[in-house]
Formats: C-alpha cells, structure tokens, sequence
C-alpha cells in the first residue's frame, strides 16, 4: 500500500522530468493526461480509510477532465494550430533536465523544512507536488509555443491539486468542484484564445506578441 | 561455500561471448532470419587468435598495449561484480569507484591506441566515445551511489544481492544503469554494432586498424564489459533465494543474463539508432534519473 503511494508518487516525479524533456508537443499532453489519471488514483489511496461515495465521485470527476476533457482540448487545439513540437525553447532540453535535478532537490528540502501535517510514512507527497508546481512555473516561462504554455498551467494545477490532496485530505466538495470548473474554462478560454492568435498571426510563438505593430 | 566466487569468475570469462550471440540470434529472429550461430563469436575469437597482427609504421608501442591493457581492466572489473547473490571474488569497502575507473582505464586505452594510429576517422570516434562516456559516467556513479546508500555499504558484494519488494528507488537507479549499459556497450540506440560507415561509427571506428590476436582481445574484452555491466543490472533487478545451495542462486542469475541478452536484443530490434547529436540528451536523462534515485535514497 505504502509502496504503491511512492510508487505513484516516483511516476508523477518522473512525469514531471519527461515534460520537461520532451520536445513533441503532443506527447507532452499526453504525459499532462497520465498525470491527471495517477492523481485521481493517489487521492482514492490517501483516503481509502474514508472511502466514501464523495470521494470517489470527486476523484473519477477529476480523472475524466484532467485525464480525458483537457487532453482532447489541447490535441484538438494543437491540430488546428498546426503545432507538432517545441522547436526552439528559451531553455534547452538538457538545461531543463538539469535544471529539473535542481528543482527536485529544493523540493525535497521545502518538504524537509515546512511542518506540514501529512499521512505517516508518505514523505514524498509534498516534495512531489512541490516538483509538480516548479515544473508547471518553468515551462510557462521556459517555452515558446502559447500550447506547451497551457500545459505547463495543467502541470502547475495537478501540483496544487498534489499538494491539497497531501495536506488537506478532505476538501469541501464545493470548493473541488470550483477548482475544477476554473480549470475547465481556463482551458476552454486558453484554446479559444490559442484559436484566434494562431489565425490571426499564422503562429502560437509568445516571444513574438509582445511589441505592438505600428 | 568458498568455491562460488570463482566458479562465478569462470562462468562470466566462458559465458560472455554467448550473450553476444543471443543478442544476435534474437535480432535475427526479429528480421525473420536465421541468423549466426550463437557461438559464433567463439569461432571469430579461434580464428583471429591463429592470425598475425598487422601493424602501421606510424603506431608505437601504445597502440599495442592498447587491447591488452583494456582485458586487464575489464578482467580486474569481473573480479570486483558480485554474482547469484554470492560475494565477488575481490570485495572491500569502495570497490564500487574502482570499478568505475577500472572501466574508464580500458576506455582511456582504447582512446589512445585509436589516436595513435594518427588516422583521421579513429580520432573522430575517440572523441565521440569520450564525449559520451563523460555523460554516463555520472549516471552510472549516482546510481551506484543511490543503490549504495540504500544498501548501507560502500561494497559491490553489499549491494548487489536484490532486495525482495523493489523499492522504487531502485528501480529508478536500475533503469539509468540500463541506459548506461546500452551506451557503454555501444548497443543500439547509442551506436549500431553493425554499421560499417566511418561517420557513424563510435565504438568500431576506433578497433579499425587492430587485427589478428589484439582484436580477438578486443572482442573478447567488449564481451566481459557486456557480462560486467549486465551482471549489475541483474544483481539489482533479480532476486535471489535464500536457503537453497549457491548453485540454484547463480542458474538464476545466468537465466537473468540470458533474459537481460534477449531484452537488448528486442530492444535493438524495435528502436532506432538516435541522431547523434540527440545522444547527449538520453544520456542526461539517464543521470537524470540516477540524480532522481539518489535524491530520493537521501530524503
């Protein structure tokens, strides 16, 4: 039981690394999507002594958008961009896998340091969903395509979600289900709006957006 | 019970080349072919043994010590990995670092019997492979040095025999030594064995000019290297029995061998060779992963 938590916890760890080290766009959204799914499965084992229809209820809620709804969004909205890989980032993929070694272990310190009330015995929740957020964070500032930006916001929320889940445990089901919602149409937005750049500048690359023409 | 180590260091100097030809047979299974013999490389090593060495006026007495000093390493090396959950022949505390660097000794001299042949097409392959051996070795250090911490002990002997549940940190570990296996090997997704073409070679490039005996040595010491480093991974990945005679632990382990043979030969068969400037990058993930192992070991 224990050794599955880490075991899930390691997964997400190293679906963090693959993000950041993946150039292909589409794979990238895939990984974001398995994350969802390994979430969903870590909050039903960190409450399985609570088990209750509510919790399960939120958990498969949650697996179906990040897992199934956001996905098919961000793929639909990258084959209408046109958008197959990340082709030249503000930081390479080696820098970001260094970079990644670097943030685990200010991660796993943060965890070593914040007097967090966690479940005895999981101590790699925090710095699990610390590494989840700092991952998140540095591929919106790290790369250049609005998508791969998008999907650093979806890694960035799971890490939240992580470290909720971690602490908290019992979230009031109105506040999980807002959280959901604002995430579903921060998406929905973010794909409309990558829509609309992509048709009127014939690309999605940010650098470019930020001086007017005159 | 004092006999297992060196019955272990025999099996690894006869067995090694027969994991060469399983990979082999395997691939060719894959390619809907027959394939060699598995023992071919045993013919190979008979018939360059009976042949004379041809050496080039420009070489010195380098590019002669060259294979030889390279089967002493690896041969030092096999004497350090333990096997079937038995103690290697040769174990102190730290015997992990000088494994190591009895690696990097062999591939110091290979490098420098390639340089010495002045040929342009050597040099090229002496700088790839020391290019991509500055990138694994950290990656098969940190791994060492997760499993290490894990285990408590700073000998080969005290790491290798698996602990039964896997620990994810070990696994993590495990998996960038594999990596690290198929690029010191010069397997596939690092360099292609088979491939005959100056610019793309790494590893062949650099033996082009050795012939007669001093290749035989270098064929059969890149098969003991295959046996060592595939040895660890087996070590760390396949569980041994407690309470049954050694014998019923080391038939494990070589089934272990022959299995780990078959995987690199699947994996040969369904991957491609990667460009060569994307090699770096799979071996910063395979450091990536062994950093990952360690840090998670020291929490």
């Amino acid at each position: 039981m224990e050794n599955l938590v880490e075991a899930i916890l390691v997964g997400l760890l190293i679906s963090d690394m693959t993000v950041l080290a993946s150039s292909r766009v589409a794979g990238c959204i895939r990984v974001t999507a398995m994350q969802g799914l390994l979430l969903g499965v870590l909050t039903l084992l960190l409450q399985a002594e609570a088990m209750s229809l509510r919790v399960v209820l939120m958990a498969g809620i949650g697996m179906l958008l990040k897992g199934g709804v956001f996905p098919y969004l961000l793929a639909r909205a990258g084959k209408e961009a046109g958008v197959q890989r990340e082709v030249e980032p503000f930081v390479g993929y080696i820098g970001s896998v260094l970079l990644a070694v670097a943030m685990l272990v200010v991660a796993v310190w943060l965890g070593t340091r914040l007097p967090l009330q966690v479940h005895a015995g999981q101590t790699l929740v925090v710095p699990a969903a610390f590494m989840t957020m700092f991952t998140g964070l540095f591929l919106i500032v790290a790369r250049r395509k609005a998508l791969t930006q998008v999907v650093g916001f979806l890694v960035f929320e799971n890490g939240i979600y992580a470290f909720g889940v971690a602490t908290v445990g019992e979230v009031p089901a109105l506040v999980e289900l807002g959280v959901l919602l604002d995430a579903f149409v921060a998406v929905f937005v973010m794909g409309i709006a990558i829509y609309h750049i992509n048709r009127e500048f014939d690309h999605i690359d940010t650098d470019q957006l930020s001086s007017l023409k005159g | 019970m004092t006999s297992a180590p060196l019955v272990h260091l025999f099996l690894g100097l006869l067995l090694a080349p027969l994991l060469l030809g399983v990979i082999n047979r395997t691939k060719a299974f894959f390619a809907g072919r027959r394939g060699p013999p598995v023992l071919q490389l045993y013919w190979d090593l008979a018939k360059l043994l009976r042949k004379g060495a041809v050496y080039s006026q420009t070489t010195t007495w380098v590019f002669q010590a060259g294979p030889v000093v390279g089967l002493a390493a690896v041969l030092a090396a096999l004497a350090l990995i333990p096997f079937g959950g038995a103690a290697a022949p040769l174990h102190f505390n730290g015997d992990l670092l000088l494994l190591a660097y009895v690696l990097g000794l062999m591939r110091f001299f290979t490098v420098v019997a390639a340089l010495d042949t002045g040929s342009s097409f050597e040099g090229m392959g002496a700088s790839r492979e020391v290019q991509f051996a500055a990138l694994a070795e950290p990656a098969l250090l940190l791994a060492l040095a997760a499993a290490a911490r894990k285990a408590g002990s700073l000998s080969l002997s005290g790491i290798l025999p698996a602990a039964v549940p896997l620990s994810p940190e070990l696994a993590l570990a495990a998996g960038a030594l594999v990596i690290v296996f198929l690029c010191e090997n010069s397997r596939v997704p690092f360099d292609d064995p088979n491939t005959h073409l100056e610019l793309t070679m790494i590893h062949e490039v650099m033996v082009l000019d050795h012939s007669g005996p001093d290749l035989a040595l270098i064929l059969y010491s890149a098969a003991l290297k295959l046996w060592v480093l595939g040895a660890l991974i087996v070590g760390m990945l396949v569980p041994t029995v407690a309470g049954v005679p050694w014998v019923a632990n080391t038939v494990i382990g070589l089934a272990g061998m022959l299995l780990l043979a078959v995987v690199v030969g699947v994996v040969e068969s369904v991957t491609a060779r990667v460009r060569l400037v994307r090699v770096p990058h799979l071996l910063a993930a395979a450091g990536a992963l062994a950093a990952l192992a360690f840090v998670l070991v020291l929490r």
